[in-house]
């Protein structure tokens, strides 16, 4: 199979649904003439013309709205933020116009759109930069949204996003879209809804996904190492539709739960994931469900701040241990 | 169309004004030279917006209001900050994420703060901080004070619904505002034409908001400080805001990371032949003020100020860990500690 980058894979996944159907095109800043502002879209407009790979000005709630209206007479619009923090000032079309239009309309008006680009931290950009916005987005009935972590995942679910008739909010990193993955030839779609198991393992089980997920990977390696501890990893791969019944099933077998995001605890998408298992599996749990996310403050600036607020594979590593009374 | 200013009350800079805007825009430049070394030493991190080739806006427009007026700007804050007067000591510091930072690093760039100095930012979400210069001013009217509040942003921001929204409120209310585009000729990658349905961004505020629009070179110190002295008497007098397009260009990159394939070389250099800092030169050389030696001399001082306050920051320490709890809330620790 093929090795390819992050954003390889998504620029793939963007390319042949262009090619399958015409209604589909891309919107958003610096996507066509500068190639993208992480080169996620390279050589698109060159492909498709500017028609079909369009530069807006810095006017996010404008585009954002304009991929509503166009969507609603059954056009597929991919609207790319810069990153998520942007999308806040485009936050009424993402929350109230994309997904409430068929529920409001009675059914009459899908609006089949994705709104994809970064989110999180890390990079040293401070509060307003650098939001992660999971939960913000996962709170709202009517749209979907999706995470991928690997590259092979990027193009299946981007895929499957495109050519979903729902509203889906669509989460990359920008930490990751060097990373490199194998990617089949032949065409394939990853389902919504589906769990993957990330890393097998009996002592303990985590939920993470996208950089999080990467984090606990590196957690669940030190731990194998250095103790023997071995984590399962469960990746949900979209937080709306959640697959809540494969985290339950391991949890079932492991006997406890971290959660990883890198969101905030108060109301993340841990919170809701602590709720939905302890429901399911609430005689299997020898430990109460640990979150572990950024710590409850605007992001800093100062790098010997920000890595203190952004959960690290340490702090993953802890709380296993703490789940699964580790005494050493 | 109204007129600012008669001819006659034309005010003349002094010759200790125009050696001392001189020094502040070779000041900011030099400043900026060390930033773009310092971000390759990784000494700086995030987003870095460069202020090179703009100096002379903001020499000459702060120049022109008093240390009581408002002053606020976008993440390309460098230049404003140092001609408010802002210490570059503290402005690397923040640049290092330092404790000692005008911001105590919790900002970085993008971010600088100085409540005393009534610099109210340094703002990164293009186009979130003109309403709040719409805030200050409303506050200005409501107490009845003698302010008016300069707000910078750049042609980019005015795409953004937040600046409609602000300057309708601004026309609306007559608040004593100056609302200065500094129009270096791009968003990012984008050039203004691209991304603008009327080019002369003048014409996209005047009677749409009731508040008269302007036009002046920004390459030109002076003309920058002619201009925003009018424009403060204006608001000053009670007549409401104003707009000013002003016509700049920066040198460098968007960001620290720009190939600039949108622009050509003999492009940057075109404009680099009306620098601000030169064009000064040329003046103060003319009216016999300036020499080779003193250029030469300015210079050094200059470069020896600099290297030290980069010295001096990178000496400084950093903050201490707990410190990411404190200003989250009015209690130093917030909700989480009592
Ligand atoms: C709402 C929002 N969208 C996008 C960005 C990303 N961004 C930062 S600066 C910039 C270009 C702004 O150009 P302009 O307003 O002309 O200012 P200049 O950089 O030229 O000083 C963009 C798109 C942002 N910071 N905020
Ligand atoms: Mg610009």
């Amino acid at each position: 199979m093929p090795e390819i980058q992050f954003r390889e894979a998504l620029n793939q996944a963007m390319c042949e649904e262009m090619d399958r159907d015409p209604d589909v095109f891309l919107i958003g800043e610096e996507v066509a003439e500068y190639d993208g502002a992480y080169k996620v879209s390279q050589g698109m407009l060159a492909r498709f013309g500017p028609m079909r790979v369009v530069d807006s000005p810095i006017s996010e709630a404008g585009f954002a709205g304009l991929g509503v209206g166009a969507a609603m007479v059954g056009m597929r619009p991919i609207v790319e933020f810069m990153t998520f923090s942007f999308s806040l000032v485009a936050f009424d079309q993402v929350v109230n116009n994309a997904p409430k239009m068929r529920y409001m309309s009675g059914g009459q008006f899908k609006v089949p759109i994705v709104f994809r680009g970064i989110s999180g931290a890390g990079q040293q950009l401070a509060a307003t930069h650098s939001w992660t916005v999971d939960a913000l987005y996962t709170h709202v009935p009517g749209l979907k949204v999706v995470v991928p972590t690997t590259p092979y995942e990027a193009k299946g679910l981007l895929k499957t996003a495109i050519r979903d008739d729902d509203p889906v909010v669509f989460l990359e990193n920008e930490a990751m879209y060097g990373n490199r993955g194998e990617v089949p030839a032949e065409e394939y779609l990853l389902p919504f809804g589906k769990a993957d198991i990330k890393r097998e393992g009996f002592h303990c089980t985590i939920v993470a996904w996208g950089h999080g997920c990467l984090t606990a990977l590196a957690a669940a390696e030190q731990l194998h190492k250095d103790h023997g501890i071995e984590v399962e990893i469960i990746d949900p791969r979209s937080l709306r539709p959640l697959d809540i019944d494969t985290i339950a099933e391991s949890v079932k077998k492991t006997g406890c739960c971290v959660t990883v995001e890198e969101g905030y605890p108060t109301c993340g998408m841990g919170a809701e994931i602590t709720a939905q298992v302890q429901e399911k599996c609430f005689d299997d749990l020898d430990h109460h469900i640990i979150r572990v996310g950024s710590l409850d403050v605007p992001m800093p600036y100062s790098k010997v701040l920000l890595n203190h607020v952004v959960p690290g594979a340490q702090r993953v590593a802890e709380a296993v241990k703490q789940a699964i009374y580790f005494q050493r | 169309m109204i007129t600012l200013v008669e001819q006659s009350q034309k005010v003349e800079p002094s010759p200790a004004q125009m050696m001392d805007w001189y020094r502040q825009m070779a000041l900011i430049r030099q400043f900026e030279l060390r930033c773009a070394q310092s971000y390759q030493q990784q000494k700086i991190g995030g987003f870095c917006h460069l202020y090179v080739g703009q100096e002379a806006v903001a020499v000459g427009s702060i120049a022109a209001v008093r240390p009581t007026d408002y002053i606020i700007t976008a993440y390309r804050d460098h230049g404003h900050a140092i001609a408010r007067g802002m210490d570059c000591q503290s402005l690397l510091a923040e640049l290092y994420g330092k404790a000692s930072g005008c911001s105590h690093g919790k900002g970085g760039s993008m971010h600088f703060f100085d409540r005393e100095k009534n610099f109210f930012g340094g703002h990164a979400i293009v186009a979130g901080h003109v309403p709040l210069a719409v805030g200050l001013g409303w506050a200005i009217k409501y107490r009845k004070e003698d302010r008016v509040v300069l707000c910078y942003f750049g042609d980019g921001a005015m795409n953004q619904g937040a600046f409609h929204e602000a300057l309708n409120l601004a026309g609306l209310f007559k608040l004593p505002v100056i609302f200065m585009v500094e129009n270096n000729g791009y968003g990012m990658g984008t050039h203004v034409q691209r991304a603008s349905a009327v080019a002369e961004l003048k014409l996209r505020t005047g009677d749409a908001y009731g508040i008269p629009g302007k036009h002046v070179d920004g390459m030109d110190c002076l003309a920058m400080y002619e201009m925003t002295l009018a424009a403060a008497q204006y608001c000053r007098a009670g007549h409401g805001s104003l707009f000013i397009e002003v016509k700049t260009y920066r040198y460098r990159g968007h960001s620290m990371s720009d190939p600039q394939k949108y622009r050509t070389r003999e492009e940057v250099a075109k404009y680099q032949e009306h620098d601000p800092i030169g064009r000064l030169e040329k003046l103060l050389r003319a009216k016999n003020l300036l020499d080779d030696a003193k250029v030469q001399a300015i210079n050094n001082e200059i470069h020896a100020h600099v290297e030290e306050a980069h010295h001096q920051a990178d000496m400084a320490p950093f903050p201490q860990t707990q410190d990411v709890w404190k200003d989250v809330y009015a209690n130093p620790y917030g909700p989480y500690k009592s």
